[in-house]
């Protein structure tokens, strides 16, 4: 079980999801496949299923449309799984917080699902991304 | 006991997993240079399976669950029976039997069978429409491929293995002639359509259907999948190796990295095409050039 566990560390899939973002997050996350931050090396790859995925990279200020979308994601993906807030708007709701249609930030919506839940936070605006990788690694030593 | 030990352990099952993992490497390490970044380490392919198993399994409510997670298993094993056959005849362990090449070929045909199995029962319309697709693919690349299997084994006089290789060795590889070369061009485009990579890769079109046909596939159920495609993606270039090569075990083993390299540089330099392009393509211009080729067979040039 324990070498299951460290290959689980050396192979992260990751599954994109945008939830009311003002897409600059979402043209961020493609900077990390680039030759010059290439996270192929660490064997972190972009799925297009959440079935696939190990973690969920969830971009944006949750508004109360996007709600049951992510929540639903959430339970589709095998766990052990990571969710990364990302960005101000992942972590706080940013500027749009206390704002009509925001239903709160990621991981206050991901916790009425499950209070148990590896969540891990990227801040900035867009955040760069050494403090993704960052991001990751830190999220594996909870794992 | 013997038969066990090379079904489990050296042609079979630990040796061609070892084998097409590494394999799974070389594509993943070869496409990365190719786009200039530094690619995965080199037990990458590990441990994604490792990563696999470790995770959760979960069946969709409208799949039938036994069959959900044995079909993968099945096409595993067939995958596994195929390379030990295809293996044993080319290291010259055992003589085989007459048929085997047909044997073998329809053996690697398995997986995407069960993988139609699981697709449809997976209850997802993404899933049915790579469904629909990998069906449509596995009839129109099968044709050109049946058509060059015939024309070498005829070529051969005999249609098992053994005899194919034989033939070669007594009178010259088949790549060396020009009937060899037409077919080698289409028999590499079947193959790399029969691994649902790149050009062809319809089914599973990961930016289109979000994996279409394996969607709703997680944890172990995909964990034997990707083995299954790890070890075709060893068998199949062997497969290539058996019908155009016969000389020597060493020239082989160059031949079919070769064939390898190739596949990743189609894979790296291709757009995906249109289900219908990809059956006009194999239905006209490879079928085409594989009956130009068993012509020039014919002529004996």
């Amino acid at each position: 079980m324990d070498i299951l566990k460290k290959s689980f560390k050396k192979s992260i899939w990751v599954f994109h999801l945008s939830t009311a973002a003002c897409n600059n997050c979402d043209i961020e996350v493609l900077e990390l496949l680039t030759p010059k931050y290439d996270v192929e090396r660490f064997g972190i790859k972009l799925v297009g299923s959440p079935r696939h995925a190990d973690a969920l990279l969830v971009c944006g200020s949750v508004n109360a449309h996007a709600k049951p979308r992510l929540l639903e994601v959430y339970r589709q993906t095998p766990k052990p799984c990571l969710v990364v807030a990302f960005g101000s708007c992942g972590c706080s709701s940013g500027i749009f917080r206390d704002s009509y249609s925001i239903v709160g930030p990621v991981d206050k919506v991901i916790k009425e699902e499950d209070p148990n839940a590896l969540i891990v936070y990227v801040p900035g605006c867009p955040p760069k991304p050494e403090a993704m990788i960052e991001a990751i690694v830190m999220g594996l030593g909870v794992v | 006991m013997k038969l066990l030990f090379y079904y489990l352990v050296f042609p079979g099952f630990i040796f061609s997993s070892v084998v097409g993992l590494l394999t799974v490497w070389l594509d993943r390490k070869v496409s990365a240079r190719v786009q200039w970044r530094q690619g995965p380490p080199w037990y990458q392919g590990f441990a994604d399976i490792g990563k696999l198993l470790y995770k959760e399994v979960i069946i969709p409510r409208e799949a039938f669950g036994s069959g959900f997670i044995a079909a993968p298993l099945f096409g595993l094993a067939s995958v596994i029976l195929a390379v030990t056959i295809l293996c044993v005849s080319f290291f010259g362990m055992s003589e085989g039997f007459i048929g085997d090449i047909i044997v073998v070929w329809y053996l690697f045909t398995i997986p995407a069978i069960a993988l139609v199995y699981i697709g449809s029962t997976s209850g997802n319309p993404l899933s049915s429409v790579g469904v629909a697709r990998e069906i449509k693919l596995l009839l129109s690349y099968d044709l050109p491929m049946i058509i060059v299997i015939v024309m070498i084994a005829s070529k051969a006089g005999g249609f098992s293995i053994r005899s194919i290789m034989e033939w070669q060795m007594a009178n010259g590889s088949n790549i060396s002639n020009w009937y060899g070369i037409v077919a080698f061009i289409v028999t590499i485009f079947c193959i790399q359509a029969k691994l649902g990579r790149v050009p062809f890769d319809l089914a599973e079109a990961e930016t289109e259907l979000g994996s279409g046909i394996l969607m709703e596939l997680s944890g172990g159920v995909l964990a034997a999948y990707e083995l299954s495609k790890a070890i075709m993606l060893f068998g199949l270039p062997l497969f290539l190796t058996v019908l155009f090569w016969g000389k020597g075990i060493i020239g082989g083993i160059l031949i079919y990295l070769l064939i390898v390299v190739l596949l990743i540089l189609i894979k790296n330099t291709n757009p995906r095409v249109r289900i219908d392009h990809a059956m006009k393509y194999f239905w006209g211009w490879m079928s085409g050039a594989a009956i130009i080729a068993s012509l020039l067979a014919y002529f004996g040039v």
